[in-house]
């Protein structure tokens, strides 16, 4: 018997603004508990919520991303339930008419598979604050900075397969949003959850009952979450009974999903139009404002990256992988002249990503900036140090801010290509192993390598490693 | 006719307590309100366009500039237990 799975995941991405969905409130992360909740993100009596254009045009920046169609006019509904998080004892978001409506994601699958995944919908809506149950006697503390916080919650159709496709399509989503600077991506700070409906049902099948499994907060949580889920409901349904339709929740320390609330105890929200709120309408020159903002997109700067600079499809792909590196990667080309692309992307895919990962950095923070190691990779191209030195004066530049050329010069660095000089070196170390000159001339070609070594070690790495081979090989041919 | 309210149920969603006594009476005059719904409801609206707003403009948008300051020192005073800057409410999950 076979048994297909069906995943559909909606994704709540925190909108990166500096103030709050309706309120002038800051939105900045890690703020001490209540100190960035004003009137409206506390519900107090007689306030009126006003729009933030920074959240309608990022809306509208995600719709001509994903190919949907941006609303004429959306409509704000509140969603009615009682919770000690949330002010109001409602949330304000969109119900009938969202503000973007349809769109695309193309993912692709381990072999090159690719996959289109269409999207439902994408409406704004108001976080909720927090609740802390643990520190307290008896209590919950509610912490209401995060109430207001723009959300865009992004709905896909029921098209994914497997849970490699969803992970595929939560990763793509999650580097899209990104890129379009709407949203900043960390997952650990809940800037990006995952909700997954979860169904089985026999090839060809009408759809099974779906559990819904929310807020999953990493990609490997939520791959792991899909398999469990679609084992538990495998295993119910062949042992002759019924998937309920539930809200369940992810369990990262035991790797099983649970029961939160069952679709008997399901909220009945009592949507209407929120009565404080205007129909949202974009007009299309609000939307031909946004379009001439719109930053390239990754599958269009992965294609120009294969073109413009002859990389490979997987060197494109790694120095796509943020806008961030992208950015690092194309300032280091266009700093050294664009001379040869491939060595500035072997040092950024390199030693700066190592480095960076060693130290647990972004590319952002690195203590490298582009134009710095743009000066490092220019020494390198104009042969003014070999790809081993640059290795140990980069070493100096990630603890220091001196440039590369100062630590060059100071070093005494520099690269030996003076034929004349090296030549001399090399029939110096010549003369000083007989024996194995005997041995090589006898036949021992290994011994090449030998000599080598021992002229790097007499220039300490300096001379040119092409020029000394050439050298070499016509001293020893004398 | 809707005169089946359940008001246990909307006594639920509403977190209110309705005492047994007065399940009754709010059950008839809820069955009112629903009355005058009904009668809407009986109107043909086929073919009008449902009306978001009584008034007809559009929403005016605001500025991404943070103009609040923290009031939470201010606002806490009314609530009836706080601490660590925390608003302390009885423990929601068990």
């Amino acid at each position: 018997m076979t048994w297909e799975t069906v995943i559909g995941l909606e994704v709540h991405a925190q909108l990166a603004t500096k103030t709050k969905i309706f309120s002038g409130a800051s939105t900045a992360f890690g703020a001490l508990p209540n100190t960035q909740a004003c009137l409206v993100d506390l519900g107090m009596p007689g306030v009126l919520p006003v729009l933030n254009k920074g959240v309608v045009d990022m809306a509208i920046r995600f719709g001509l991303a994903v190919g949907s169609s941006v609303a004429e006019k959306s409509v704000f509904a509140r969603k009615n339930y009682f919770y000690p998080d949330l002010p109001k004892g409602y949330q304000i978001s969109q119900f009938e008419l969202p503000v973007v409506i349809g769109g695309q994601i193309h993912i692709e699958l381990d072999g090159g598979v690719k996959k289109t995944i269409n999207l439902t919908r994408a409406h704004l809506e108001e976080d909720a604050g927090k609740s802390l149950h643990e520190d307290f006697e008896g209590a919950s503390g509610i912490d209401l900075n995060r109430a207001g916080t723009p959300l865009l919650e992004i709905v896909s159709e029921p098209e994914m397969r497997s849970p490699a496709e969803a992970v595929a399509y939560a990763k793509k989503l999650h580097e899209l949003v990104q890129y379009l600077g709407i949203c900043d991506g960390n997952m650990q700070e809940g800037s990006f959850r995952v909700d997954a409906n979860i169904s089985v049902r026999k090839v060809g099948a009408e759809l099974g009952t779906r559990a819904e499994i929310k807020n999953v907060n990493s990609f490997k949580f939520l791959e792991r979450a899909i398999m469990f889920e679609v084992e538990r409901q495998i295993d119910i349904i062949e042992a002759g009974g019924a998937v309920v339709q539930e809200t369940r929740l992810y369990d990262a320390a035991k790797d099983e999903t649970r029961s939160m609330r069952s679709k008997a105890d399901a909220m009945d929200y009592r949507y209407f139009p929120d009565p404080d709120l205007l129909p949202l309408i974009i007009t299309p020159a609000m939307i031909e404002k946004v379009k001439g903002e719109m930053p390239e997109l990754p599958d269009a700067k992965r294609t120009r990256f294969i073109e413009q600079y002859k990389l490979s499809d997987y060197d494109a792909m790694v120095l796509t992988g943020s806008r961030e590196i992208a950015d690092y990667y194309e300032t280091v080309v266009a700093a050294t002249g664009a001379k040869d692309p491939k060595i500035a992307a072997n040092w950024v895919m390199g030693e700066l990503n190592a480095r960076l990962n060693a130290d647990s950095l972004d590319v952002s923070e690195s203590p490298v900036d582009a134009s710095r190691m743009a000066g490092l990779v220019a020494r390198i191209l104009d042969n003014t140090i070999s790809g081993k030195i640059a290795k140990d004066v980069f070493e100096i530049m990630w603890t220091s801010t001196d440039s590369a050329d100062a630590i060059i010069e100071a070093k005494g660095l520099k690269q030996i290509t003076d034929v004349g000089a090296i030549a001399a070196m090399v029939r110096g170390v010549i003369d000083q192993f007989p024996e194995q000159l005997a041995e090589y001339k006898g036949g021992r070609d290994k011994l090449f390598g030998f000599f080598v070594g021992e002229v790097m070690k007499a220039t300490k790495g300096k001379a040119n490693p092409g020029q000394v081979n050439q050298i070499l090989k016509d001293e020893l041919a004398k | 006719m809707s005169d089946h309210i359940d008001v246990h149920k909307v006594a639920r969603l509403g977190a209110l307590a309705i005492g047994a006594d007065e399940v009754g009476a709010v059950g008839q005059k809820l069955n009112a309100i629903v009355g005058l719904f009904d009668d809407l409801a009986a109107i043909n609206t086929d073919g009008i366009e449902p009306m978001a707003h009584p008034l007809d403009q559009v929403q005016r948008l605001r500025v991404d500039v943070v103009i609040e300051k923290d009031i939470h020192q201010y606002v806490q005073q009314i609530a009836p237990r706080v601490e660590a800057g925390l608003y302390l409410v009885p423990k929601v999950i068990e």
